[in-house]
């Protein structure tokens, strides 16, 4: 049967390579974002490449009443519907430091604006007794640091919503698949000079698609951040206050 | 904008400067030359103390007629890209070099050939239209604009920035070769395979260290698109860490293309490869060309009109001679096609080898470019390093042509590179 994706945050570098994935094996796309001329353009892209139907489709975190649009599109196309979620965002600490306003936007753009949608298209897969949710999170939210602990509070927010989300549709045959990427080289890193470990997002792809076809509940990628991570959340909180890495 | 230092792919050039890595082409202006994935092997794709665009992440298929086989695509993408998306859909780009890396910008800035060059002539003759940003203008053109489009098919770059192009593909049967592969004994049973053959896609891999009566020998290998049940593709290996200088040699390369030559038995045979494996042999290596340690290594490659053999023979047997060659060496019939003022492919044969980035090698392709010009032939800008404008100029009849438009298309010279600063390739004479 024909799958339907929900792209949450079509824009972002790493959901145009995670289109292009699932376009290429003949996938409905609904693509959702701010963005209308990007949306249109990876349309097309992937309408070529072998996408059963394209649908962009406005999208804001911060618009509630974007949303049910959206998951009635996707129904609209039948099969196998999943979604995957890209949005987020991530303004320097210092600049929400100097604008404490600028934390609401952080906590609604990976926290709250796509939970809200994923509690709202919950029922819809339930129902249908299968499909993915695909929720990328961040290894900046298994430790607050000093360098982006709002993006980082938020992305550990999302991480606690999809582990009972996956609880709550684990048991009606819908799988949560968790994905905490360390630093990849997209429009979001662009400009901060070389990353530890850094990764590519056709990377982040073949990862994704590995690990949902081994219906795992996190993945770390590269791989390497699973160990780093593991070690830093032991790091005694008296000394952690302490370090800024 | 970052800093950065990066080389062309042979290693032996470097620049230091900032790269934009732009995703779109908004705001985009023609104020510094675009780069592709530097698949060039000099210095076409560097700009050394200044600025420079990389055009990789603007990849977008924009449109596919898929009855016409009419693609256009921004010019980010790669063939590879192009050649794994489109086959199963039945079609290829028309021409495709021997690496899929290559971006569809550097293609045409290239007027790049592939191993069907005998029967399709040259990359940008499949190319219908260009979109060029010159200055703060986009245009769009096509082979009606004469001047430009002739400056702009194998141009270098020089008269804007590339950002699409529309490709007339070519039908492909599936995503699979029908490989056919014999022994060429010595150099006139090479030449006459390579002219007897009437395969879609033809090339010849030489042993450039076989000397006096196995001289020239190799492999021709003819190809031709089929479906069918999809071989396993293998993972792709890299190469972790700059290699020692002994890895490439001589007794190691002399080993390595004995064995690659008793691969295919006397009687020839025939297989079916994935076509990634057959058009784009190196690239399941990654960064294979730190094989040749942190020196780097230079590419030599020519083409001599049909009536040269004998003067590429001869260029042979110096090779040979020399011991410095490594076991990758190709010896091609070309057709006449050609889309540009500079585009690189005459009727003739073909023939390119690496050299590890020495003293004694750097000599010896000056022997072998003096070589070229007495036989009437010229060398290909995409892997030269060393060459001087002079002599270039001498080789490329219609330069002041390609002079003349890109001095109008960029007046200011902002889409210079180290390669054309190095060729003076800007000023006409
Ligand atoms: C293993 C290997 C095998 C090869 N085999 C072949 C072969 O069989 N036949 C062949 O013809 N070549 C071959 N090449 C050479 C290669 O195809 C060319 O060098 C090609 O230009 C590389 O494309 P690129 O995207 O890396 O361009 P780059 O090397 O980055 O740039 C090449 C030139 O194009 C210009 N350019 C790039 N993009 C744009 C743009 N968007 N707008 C304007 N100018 C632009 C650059 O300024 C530069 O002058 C081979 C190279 C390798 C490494
Ligand atoms: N890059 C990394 O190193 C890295 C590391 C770990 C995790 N991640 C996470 O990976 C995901 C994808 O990021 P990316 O690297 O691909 O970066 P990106 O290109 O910057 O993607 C972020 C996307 O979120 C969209 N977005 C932000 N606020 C929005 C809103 N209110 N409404 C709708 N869309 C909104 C942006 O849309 P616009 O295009 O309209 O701005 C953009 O498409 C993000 O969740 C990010 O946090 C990235």
């Amino acid at each position: 049967m024909t799958d339907t994706w929900i792209i949450l945050g079509a824009s972002s570098t790493i959901a145009k390579a995670f289109t292009r994935s699932v376009a290429e094996q003949g996938a409905n796309v609904v693509l959702a974002g701010r963005r209308m001329d990007d949306l249109q353009a990876t349309a097309a892209d992937a309408q070529a490449r072998g996408a059963a139907s394209t649908h962009p489709v406005m999208f804001d975190a911060r618009d509630p009443a974007t949303f049910q649009t959206i998951i009635d599109v996707a129904t609209a196309q039948g099969g196998t519907i999943n979604c995957a979620v890209f949005v987020g965002s991530m303004p320097a600490q210092d600049a929400i430091d100097a604008d404490p306003a600028i934390l609401d936007g952080v906590i609604a753009d990976s926290l709250t604006g796509p939970a809200r949608f994923l509690q709202m298209l919950a029922p819809v897969l339930q129902e249908n007794g299968k499909g993915s949710i695909v929720g990328v999170g961040s290894v900046a939210g298994d430790r607050g640091r000093v360098g982006n602990y709002v993006y980082g509070a938020a992305k550990a927010g999302f991480a606690t919503y999809l582990s009972g989300l996956r609880n709550a549709l684990g048991r009606h045959g819908v799988h949560v698949l968790t994905v905490k990427p360390g630093p990849v080289d997209t429009a979001m890193t662009e400009g901060l000079g070389p990353q530890p470990f850094m990764t590519t997002a056709d990377a982040v792809v073949a990862d994704i698609h590995k690990a949902l076809g081994k219906k795992r509940n996190t993945l770390y990628t590269k791989w390497i951040w699973w160990p780093v991570m593991t070690v830093i959340k032991l790091i005694p909180e008296p000394i952690f206050k302490k370090m800024s890495i | 904008m970052t800093k950065k230092s990066y080389t062309g792919w042979g290693r032996a050039l470097r620049a230091n400067g900032d790269l934009t890595r732009p995703d779109s082409t908004k705001n985009m202006t023609a104020n510094a030359p675009a780069i592709g994935n530097r698949r060039s092997y000099g210095d076409a794709a560097l700009n050394d103390a200044q600025n420079a665009i990389d055009m990789t992440r603007i990849d977008r298929i924009i449109s596919f007629d898929r009855d016409a086989g009419l693609l256009t695509v921004q010019t980010g993408i790669t063939l590879g890209e192009l050649a794994r998306v489109l086959a199963p859909q039945g079609w290829l780009p028309s021409v495709l070099p021997g690496t899929g890396f290559a971006t569809v910008g550097g293609a045409i800035a290239m007027d790049v050939h592939g191993k069907n060059h005998h029967h399709k002539g040259s990359f940008c003759e499949h190319v219908t239209d260009i979109t060029l940003i010159q200055g703060n203008e986009t245009r769009k053109i096509t082979p009606k604009n004469a001047g430009l489009w002739k400056a702009t098919c194998g141009g270098l770059g020089q008269t804007g920035i590339i950002t699409e192009a529309t490709l007339q593909l070519t039908p492909a049967k599936g995503d699979l070769m029908l490989v056919t592969e014999q022994r060429a004994v010595d150099w006139d049973h090479h030449i006459a395979l390579l002219d007897s053959s009437d395969a879609p896609y033809t090339v010849g891999w030489i042993d450039a260290t076989a000397t006096g009566t196995l001289l020239g020998r190799g492999i021709v290998e003819e190809g031709e698109t089929c479906r069918g049940l999809r071989p396993t593709l293998r993972g792709a290996k890299k190469i972790p860490f700059d290699a020692p200088h002994w890895a490439l040699s001589a007794p190691i390369v002399k080993a390595f293309n004995a064995a690659y030559y008793r691969r295919v038995p006397k009687s020839g045979r025939t297989v079916v490869r994935p076509i990634q494996d057959f058009f784009f042999p190196l690239d399941k290596i990654h960064d294979w060309n730190r094989l040749y340690g942190k020196r780097g290594f230079h590419q030599f490659q020519c083409v001599v009109p049909l009536d040269q053999s004998g003067a590429l023979r001869a260029m042979m047997e110096t090779i040979a001679g020399s011991g410095l060659a490594s076991p990758l060496a190709v010896l091609k019939r070309m057709g006449p096609g050609r889309a540009g003022y500079m585009s690189f492919p005459m009727e003739g044969y073909t023939l390119a080898v690496d050299f590890p980035n020495r003293p004694q090698a750097r000599d010896l392709i000056a022997r072998l470019e003096k070589a070229t010009v007495a036989a009437g032939g010229r060398l290909y800008l995409a892997k030269d390093a060393l060459s001087s404008g002079a002599a270039v100029k001498a080789m490329y009849p219609d330069h002041p042509k390609w002079a003349a438009v890109a001095a109008k298309a960029d007046p200011d010279g902002l889409l210079q590179t180290d390669m054309t600063r190095r060729l003076s390739l800007r000023t006409p004479t």
